[in-house]
């Protein structure tokens, strides 16, 4: 049976920064122009999930006047901190020997969910339009190979793949260009770049995952506009991780933890590491007696512009983190992915109307500062692969000295899902028991995303090899899917004495740390039914 | 002023959470009347009288009262209502049914599900599914209440013996017709209203293996439920399934065989009045939540369960 | 025939609620909202009804703030054919819903008006039922099966023994049950469609109705947290324990 197809010039996939500054830019050149934005959340800003320290060059440029539009830009930056933890001690480092990159006194706290959901309705208003619950699930070439555009999910197909009597077949969406920015690891995206090889010479990528919880606290300890990072505890020196906390307006406070999925003992596992975090003395005593409201996960891309692949290809555009263009030691991506938006636009549009190639998006891309940017922190993340202290060393010289102009570019050397040692060559970690105060479990803490996936439908975790984790994975790294998926999608049960894996695919929540550490790359992360994930609010 | 409770019967017996609903009424006012709307319906009205805490008894017998019609049950309660402080019934599908209607021609902003009386105007209920509680108080002249059964103990069924007076017929509506009652035959009670619940989780590893539920179900006259993940496996067809995305229970008795206890599941079944977890994982969180937790394995606790059950002279049922 | 249904916006059931601080209420800030999960399976059913040739028309309505629209829109894009949104602000009553109705139900004349059985955010269980009296017509509730006859319905409804069946008059007014039907997907040519189907925007206050709140709400508070329990070490204790302490075998 043929789909329906729509036609427009441009069709988007994600509504996340980079998505729908492409859109806005779009009818803003070009108002004539048909645009649609496609997203799988139920609603725009339901997945997205971000620290954030809100830099705002790239929105400057798209909306000067947005302090005028009742943005949920409001709280600027007015004090950093940085720490050094140990296990009980913290050494505060003083604030002017951070390098530039890391300073945020010109920035804002934000809620990236809501800046979307903000910049949604300006592109309405603009006359795009934009279709949540909609997942892009294939990507429709033409003869000649190009991209023609997507078809959106088959919805009310049962477990077993038939048609439940709601079925209601997906369609195709047909655009002159389509614009891949599903965010970190976009499962077309990932197609592309395999498909047109989009990441030919290029470094590994490398990825992170992301947690974050908002706590609502003591108005004595809150203080709104206060920055806090840290790294060392309770990551070793060989993990590279640290925390970040935002005070945010209306008591609230942005928790979170970043380890790099680089991370070589199978027993670690990213979650616990992120509860055991708050036990540390200088951040219990913040969120003591206040409460937490929200959870959330998210994988993060880290390679910076060594890993960076080609962001163009007949028919389509790749944009913002579905390429990779966050700047790792400014631990932003937000306004870099909004630049890449701004280029992809204004590409575009040359593109329909003179005719010019697609390609430049490649000089167009040279020429911006976010190239500019993107060169200069080239050098930190790979650094790390040393070690924190010498990562901070190296960082030091780099970032502080020669401003990321050193005449080198340090590479990354594996993929994150090659870095996993055999379990019995390391060390077994032993997790305190959540206390359900500062610390939670994982159900509970997936309970807050308000994730679910209509049942009986198919599972959007895709084994290749069935057989494979309880076969190989479970012996030589005791299955770390256990460990490293933050909503405890992986479990391996006894059932009469064999084991077995178990997939509870309905408390996903799209973080594809799955898809990117499994160590065979055996499971593939597909869109499930539109609408189905976690209902974040302002994360 | 008085309370006006309506009872629920079937021309022949009382149902049970009426005598719910009369403690709840004799919280607000200890003088409860309780109006009687039936055909050949004089047993009812006998053993409403005997209710202790019930100091009236309405009786309107006639034919349009055979089956319970909203429509027809109005009149005659609206007819009643100008004497009475309070009219109440229980929240069940029978007051939720009835109540609106009677509270709309009255003029009346009703306050549905109440789960405590904190004075005659001011009643603690649950919203959003029981995630939250609000108190709230009625400014209105006559208050139309209903009252969630479970959370109040029956009223004592002997030693009343209130008068019985016989009610005036209301109007009839001719708008609806009762056609056919469908009870379930089954000798299971449903899940929604049952007063135990025992169900299975993964831990069961198989279908086949319910049937260690299934004989304590039996036993003691329970439903049946299951975790999603004992749906999601197969085991069980997902019309048992209590949680968030399932059933939402509030029986006397539940228990959790083999579930580890999901918060989704958790939403389902917390508010259960007493809860039993039988697992062999010690740190699973249902036992954060169960009044009684076995760490146990639960292929030898359910068969050992239902032999000390056996054990028993009497079982509630 | 001409079918009125009536549709809630409401906050989503996936979302965990959250309680606010003040006791003034629950978080609705930042919170992804949906119709109300029975009026999806009322709309579904008027529109089965209208595809069958039984109905000419499915008219949506909805009272509340302007982002109710959103609601509409929805039941527009699954197959209503036009909507109504009555503008309202702060929480409104049932009884008061029921009066706003009404008044729609007299300028609209429908045959039949459908909605859910109950709203998932004050748990209610009223309008459908209040309407029915303020308009003197019959009520099906937790209908989980409709058969449209002639002049009437036979309606299968969902009670606490099982099963009953009724059958009602037309003009009647109907309250579903999920287990009513399966609702369909919005596609998208039907999202696009739906977007050139009329609204008609009312004010709640310009249909001369007394919405003024007759229940106060003194303070929602979190439900109480259950008490960790004992563990039992055998079978035999639990038994007792259940039978002398509990009192519940």
């Amino acid at each position: 049976m043929t789909k329906e197809s729509m036609e427009y010039d441009v069709v988007i996939v994600g509504g996340g920064p980079s998505g729908l500054t492409t859109a806005i830019k779009l009818k803003q050149l070009n108002s004539n122009l048909n645009v649609c934005v496609l997203e799988k959340a139920s609603e725009i800003g339901a997945h997205i999930l971000s620290g954030n320290v809100f830099e705002t060059r790239a929105l400057d440029e798209l909306i000067p006047n947005w302090r005028e539009l009742n943005s949920p830009i409001k709280t600027k930056v007015t004090k950093e901190k940085f720490l050094f933890l140990g296990k009980n001690k913290s050494l505060n480092w003083p604030t002017w020997l951070l390098p530039t990159v890391q300073k945020n006194h010109n920035n804002y706290i934000i809620s990236l969910a809501n800046l979307c959901r903000w910049l949604a309705e300006q592109a309405e208003t603009l006359g795009v339009e934009i279709f949540p619950g909609f997942p892009a699930s294939e990507i429709l070439y033409n003869e000649d190979g190009s991209v023609r555009g997507v078809a959106t999910q088959d919805m009310g197909i049962d477990r077993n793949g038939d048609k439940k009597d709601s079925f209601e077949p997906g369609i195709e969406l047909l655009g002159k260009v389509t614009v891949f920015a599903e965010g970190c690891r976009g499962h077309l995206g990932k197609q592309l770049i395999q498909k047109f090889e989009l990441n030919k010479d290029k470094d590994p990528q490398q990825y992170g995952i992301g947690f974050k919880e908002i706590w609502e606290i003591d108005e004595k300890k809150h203080e709104e506009g206060l920055v806090m990072h840290t790294a060392g505890w309770p990551l070793d020196n060989n993990t590279y991780g640290g925390s970040f906390m935002y005070h945010a307006e209306n008591k609230q406070v942005f928790l979170g933890y970043v380890i790099g999925l680089d991370y070589k003992n199978p027993h670690l596992s990213p979650f616990d590491e992120f509860q055991r975090f708050k036990t540390h003395p200088a951040i219990k005593k913040i969120i003591e007696g206040g409460k937490r409201i929200s959870y959330g996960a998210r994988a993060l891309i880290e390679g910076g512009l060594q890993s960076l692949p080609k962001m163009f290809m007949p028919g389509a555009l790749l944009i913002g983190c579905d390429a990779g263009t966050l700047n790792m030691p400014k631990i932003k991506g937000s306004h870099t992915a909004m630049k890449s938006g701004i280029i992809a636009a204004e590409t575009i549009n040359d593109h329909i109307i003179s005719g010019k190639n697609l390609s430049d998006y490649e000089k167009n891309f040279k020429d911006s500062w976010l190239y500019k940017e993107l060169y200069h922190a080239r050098n930190v993340k790979p650094s790390f692969s040393w070690g924190l202290i010498l990562g901070i060393i190296f960082t030091g010289i780099d970032q502080i000295l020669f401003r990321g102009k050193l005449p080198f570019t340090l590479k990354h050397k594996h993929a994150d899902h090659e870095t996993l040692k055999p379990a019995k060559e390391m060390p077994k970690i032993e997790y305190p028991k959540p206390d359900n105060i500062i610390t939670f479990d994982k159900t509970s803490s997936v309970y807050l995303t308000g994730t679910n996936h209509t049942d009986n439908q198919l599972v959007h975790l895709k084994l290749k090899d069935p057989n494979l984790p309880i076969n190989y994975t479970l012996e030589k790294f005791d299955e770390p899917a256990q460990r490293y998926c933050p909503a405890g999608v992986y479990e391996v049960q006894k059932e009469n004495d064999t084991n077995k894996f178990v997939i509870n695919s309905q408390n996903c929540i799209h973080c594809k740390t799955c898809d990117i550490k499994e160590p065979s790359q055996n499971i593939i992360w597909v869109t499930p039914e539109g609408g189905g994930g976690p209902k974040y609010g302002n994360m | 002023m008085s309370v006006l409770l309506i009872s629920e019967h079937n021309n022949k017996e009382l149902k049970p959470f009426t005598l719910n609903a009369i403690t709840a009424a004799s919280k607000i006012n200890e003088d409860v009347h309780v109006l009687v709307l039936g055909h050949n319906s004089d047993s009812v009205a006998k053993l409403v009288s005997e209710v202790p805490n019930v100091k009236k008894v309405v009786h309107i017998n006639d034919t349009i009262y055979e089956n319970y019609l909203a429509e027809n049950y109005t009149s005659a309660i609206i007819n009643l209502s100008k004497d009475y402080s309070h009219i109440i019934c229980s929240a069940n599908t029978f007051g939720k049914n009835l109540m609106p209607r009677v509270a709309a021609l009255l003029d009346v902003s009703q306050v549905s599900d109440i789960t405590k009386v904190i004075s005659s105007d001011t009643f603690l209920r649950p919203i959003y599914a029981g995630n939250a509680f609000a108190t709230v108080k009625s400014s209105d002249k006559i208050k139309c209440i209903t009252v969630r059964p479970t959370s109040f103990d029956p009223a004592p069924t002997t030693g009343g013996s209130a008068e019985i007076q016989t009610g005036e017929v209301g109007d009839s509506t001719n708008l609806s017709k009762f056609i056919k009652k469908e009870e379930i035959k089954s000798d299971r009670p449903e899940l929604g209203t049952a007063r135990v619940v025992i169900s299975g989780g993964r831990g069961m590893q198989s279908g086949e293996n319910f049937k260690l539920i299934t004989a304590v179900a039996d036993k003691l006259n329970a439903a049946i439920g299951a975790s999603r993940a004992a749906v999601d496996a197969g085991y069980i067809t997902n019309d048992h399934q209590v949680g968030q995305t399932g059933k939402v229970v509030v029986p006397d008795l539940y228990i959790a065989v083999g579930i580890s206890g999901a918060i989704q599941h958790l939403a389902g079944m917390k508010e259960s009045k007493v809860i039993v977890a039988i697992n062999k994982d010690g740190e699973a969180p249902i036992f954060s939540v169960a009044d009684y937790g076995l760490e146990a394995d639960l292929f030898d606790a359910l068969p050992k369960f239902l032999e000390e059950l056996n054990k028993l002279n009497t079982i509630q049922k | 025939m001409k079918i009125l249904v009536a549709v809630k916006r409401v906050i989503d059931y996936n979302v965990q609620i959250r309680v606010k601080d003040d006791g003034s209420g629950v978080v609705t800030e930042n919170v992804k909202m949906s119709t109300n999960p029975p009026d999806d399976n009322a709309i579904e059913e008027a529109v089965k009804i209208k595809e069958s040739g039984k109905a000419k028309e499915v008219v949506a309505v909805s009272v509340g703030e302007e982002k109710a629209q959103e609601t509409v829109r929805k039941a527009l894009a699954v197959g209503a054919d036009r909507g109504i949104l009555v503008k309202a602000e702060g929480a409104l009553e049932p009884l008061a819903v029921s009066k706003i109705l009404q008044k729609i139900v007299e300028k609209e004349k429908p045959d039949l008006v459908f909605m859910g059985k109950q709203a998932i955010d004050d748990d209610c269980n009223q309008t459908g039922q209040m309407l029915a009296a303020l308009l003197k017509w019959p009520q099906a509730t937790f209908a989980s099966k409709i058969d449209v006859k002639d002049k009437s319905l036979e309606v299968t409804r969902e009670i606490d023994e099982g099963l009953e069946t009724i059958e009602v008059n037309i003009p009647a007014i109907v309250t579903c049950d999920l287990r009513l039907n399966e609702p369909r997907y919005a596609s998208l040519p039907n999202i696009m469609k739906a977007k050139k189907k009329p609204i008609e925007q009312l004010n709640a206050s310009d249909l001369g109705v007394d919405t003024k709140p007759r229940i106060e709400q003194i303070k929602v508070e979190e439900p109480p947290k259950r008490k960790a329990g004992i563990k039992v070490a055998s079978v035999e204790e639990l038994v007792q324990k259940l039978k002398n302490e509990a009192k519940v075998i």
